[in-house]
């Protein structure tokens, strides 16, 4: 029996993005790469971006091993951020890291998060969220490099 | 005397609470145990007749204080067949216990070129003290290997133990496979060579008779809350000898003999090595969880262990695709479980679980080292203990097919 829990923990989105993940492996040229691991569960993630002089985003790949939420994290992030600004990136996280803190967050802004905000529902799993914030918290490293 | 495992349970009070809505199934007692009732009534009855500050001053309450706990100390001594009360350091924990160590006879002894062995498995409160004394004094770090299931290689330890080795640390139980190692052959190598041997009993002193003069190991660490006594409270065994001619570790109060403008004198064992009020109410608690499992007496400890394992071994095995750390002799291991089921990340494997309530630890089990022998990042870990059942395995084993249900449709 499947309870009710863990199938609004691992919706099928997000078992969908770990098992297919978006943008998965090494970028043959990138800008800046972050690697940040979550020290209680052995999570390994290695984010790299290839930011244009014009301060956009124009590829995202990530590397590295690790649960089925922060795997699908990791590829919600990057489809939600590749091709964007830094401005908007950074937007992007800051939305996403309210929504994991449980603050509330406009509608607009969810908007940009696309699939990456189903995991609004992982408030209800604090055991749950550093996984989710993995990816994230790795593109705000690298935006922190400029000025974001 | 033997009061019997069957029904100890009940002397839990917190087993009887539920998780996520299901009856609770406690299986980390490899991180810390829980405490039997006897165990917290003891801790309260301290603070409501006999608290006061020991070895201090000359009032009936401060020698009733000092009385329970010197006695602690005397059933610590007991409990690990130690020759001496004097030879039991009370510290906050086994952590301690080796940094103390490491930062008193390691600095004293330790010189460039020397070499530190250690296993592979060694928990990382057992290795870093020693990779970062090693790394101040210029000496070597050597790790003695095992074989495929976790079985320490006495072999590598012959060779890696040499006549400029200094130290030999050395888990007597590891946390994550639950093996028990030969640490009284790895004390005779390392004296062979005139190097001490240090034994983390962590995961050995909650679950098997402990002689430490047989072991002859120089020194042995240990923390109650593995045992059923509280947090806080740790054991620093040494031989007398040697602990006679350490630097003291801190300096402060109890410590101390005479103390003049520009020097002091310290005070005799075990106060030297005790500086500052200790954790009394920690020690006395401690000493309520040796009674208690005097009571059902550590080799029915042990062999319900076994029982448990013999139960639950098979039940894992049948399962398709699972990946099982450590030895396939029970004989060889304690009720500690290391497994991967399938590709399923052990964090996920955890959460379904938890979500039964059914409390087990995912991830690397502070053992970096040896996940990276075994090439695994993390293991799920279930650790068993004498509350466990029969009936928890059913719900553990029936758990994990859930997961692979849920995450291989």
């Amino acid at each position: 029996m499947i309870s009710n829990e863990l199938s609004q923990l691992y919706r099928e989105m997000i078992l969908d993005h770990a098992n297919h993940p978006h943008h998965k492996g090494a970028l043959a040229h990138y800008t800046d790469q972050a690697h940040l691991q979550n020290t209680t569960c052995g999570d390994d993630l290695t984010v790299q971006v290839d930011i244009s002089p014009q301060k956009v985003i124009e590829k995202v790949a990530y590397t590295g091993s690790g649960c089925t939420i922060s795997q699908a994290s990791a590829s919600m992030m990057t489809d939600a951020i590749q091709g964007q600004t830094l401005a908007v990136a950074a937007q992007a996280a800051k939305s996403f890291s309210d929504m994991a803190l449980g603050k509330p967050v406009a509608a607009a802004d969810l908007a940009t998060l696309q699939d990456a905000k189903i995991l609004s529902n992982i408030m209800q799993f604090p055991t749950r969220i550093k996984c989710a914030t993995l990816a994230w918290w790795a593109l705000q490293n690298i935006l922190a490099r400029y000025n974001f | 005397m033997n009061k019997g495992l069957k029904n100890c349970k009940k002397d839990f009070p917190l087993l009887s609470r539920q998780v996520n809505h299901q009856p609770l199934v406690y299986l980390d007692n490899a991180a810390t145990t829980q405490k039997p009732q006897a165990v917290i009534q003891r801790i309260v009855d301290f603070y409501q007749q006999s608290n006061a500050n020991v070895h201090r001053s000359v009032n009936t309450l401060s020698l009733q204080a000092t009385e329970q706990y010197e006695q602690a100390r005397s059933k610590v001594q007991h409990w690990i067949k130690a020759a001496k009360p004097q030879e039991i350091i009370f510290t906050r924990g086994a952590t301690e216990a080796v940094n103390f160590i490491a930062s008193t006879y390691g600095a004293d002894h330790i010189q460039a070129q020397d070499e530190i062995v250690v296993t592979v498995a060694e928990h990382h409160s057992n290795l870093v003290p020693w990779q970062q004394l090693a790394k101040a004094c210029g000496a070597q770090l050597k790790y003695i290997k095992v074989d495929a299931q976790g079985h320490l290689d006495l072999q590598d330890a012959a060779q890696k133990i040499t006549a400029r080795t200094k130290i030999v640390a050395c888990t007597q139980v590891s946390n994550v496979l639950g093996t028990i190692f030969p640490l009284k052959q790895i004390a005779a190598l390392a004296h062979q060579q005139g190097a001490i041997v240090i034994g983390d009993g962590s995961q050995a002193v909650p679950v098997m008779a402990v002689n430490v003069q047989d072991l002859d190991v120089d020194f042995y660490v240990f923390s109650g809350h593995k045992m059923l006594g509280p947090s806080g409270i740790g054991v620093l065994y040494g031989k007398e000898a040697l602990l006679q001619a350490l630097t003291p570790y801190q300096y402060g109060g109890e410590m101390i003999n005479e103390v003049d403008w520009e020097d002091s004198t310290f005070s005799e064992l075990p106060s030297r090595l005790e500086a500052g009020t200790p954790n009394i109410e920690g020690a006395i608690g401690l000493g309520a969880a040796i009674d208690y499992l005097d009571q059902l007496s550590i080799r029915a400890v042990t062999q319900y262990e076994q029982k448990l394992m013999q139960y639950l071994l098979p039940q894992l095995q049948a399962l398709d695709d699972v990946q099982l750390l450590g030895s396939e002799d029970w004989t060889q291991r304690t009720g500690i479980v290391s497994l991967n089921l399938g590709n399923i990340h052990p964090h996920d494997v955890a959460t379904v679980l938890d979500f039964q309530g059914i409390e087990v630890r995912a991830g690397h089990h502070c053992a970096q080292p040896l996940m990276r022998f075994f090439n695994v990042t993390a293991t799920v870990r279930a650790s068993f203990y004498i509350y466990n059942t029969k009936e928890d395995i059913d719900r553990f084993v029936a758990a994990l097919k859930m997961a692979k249900e849920f995450f291989e449709q």
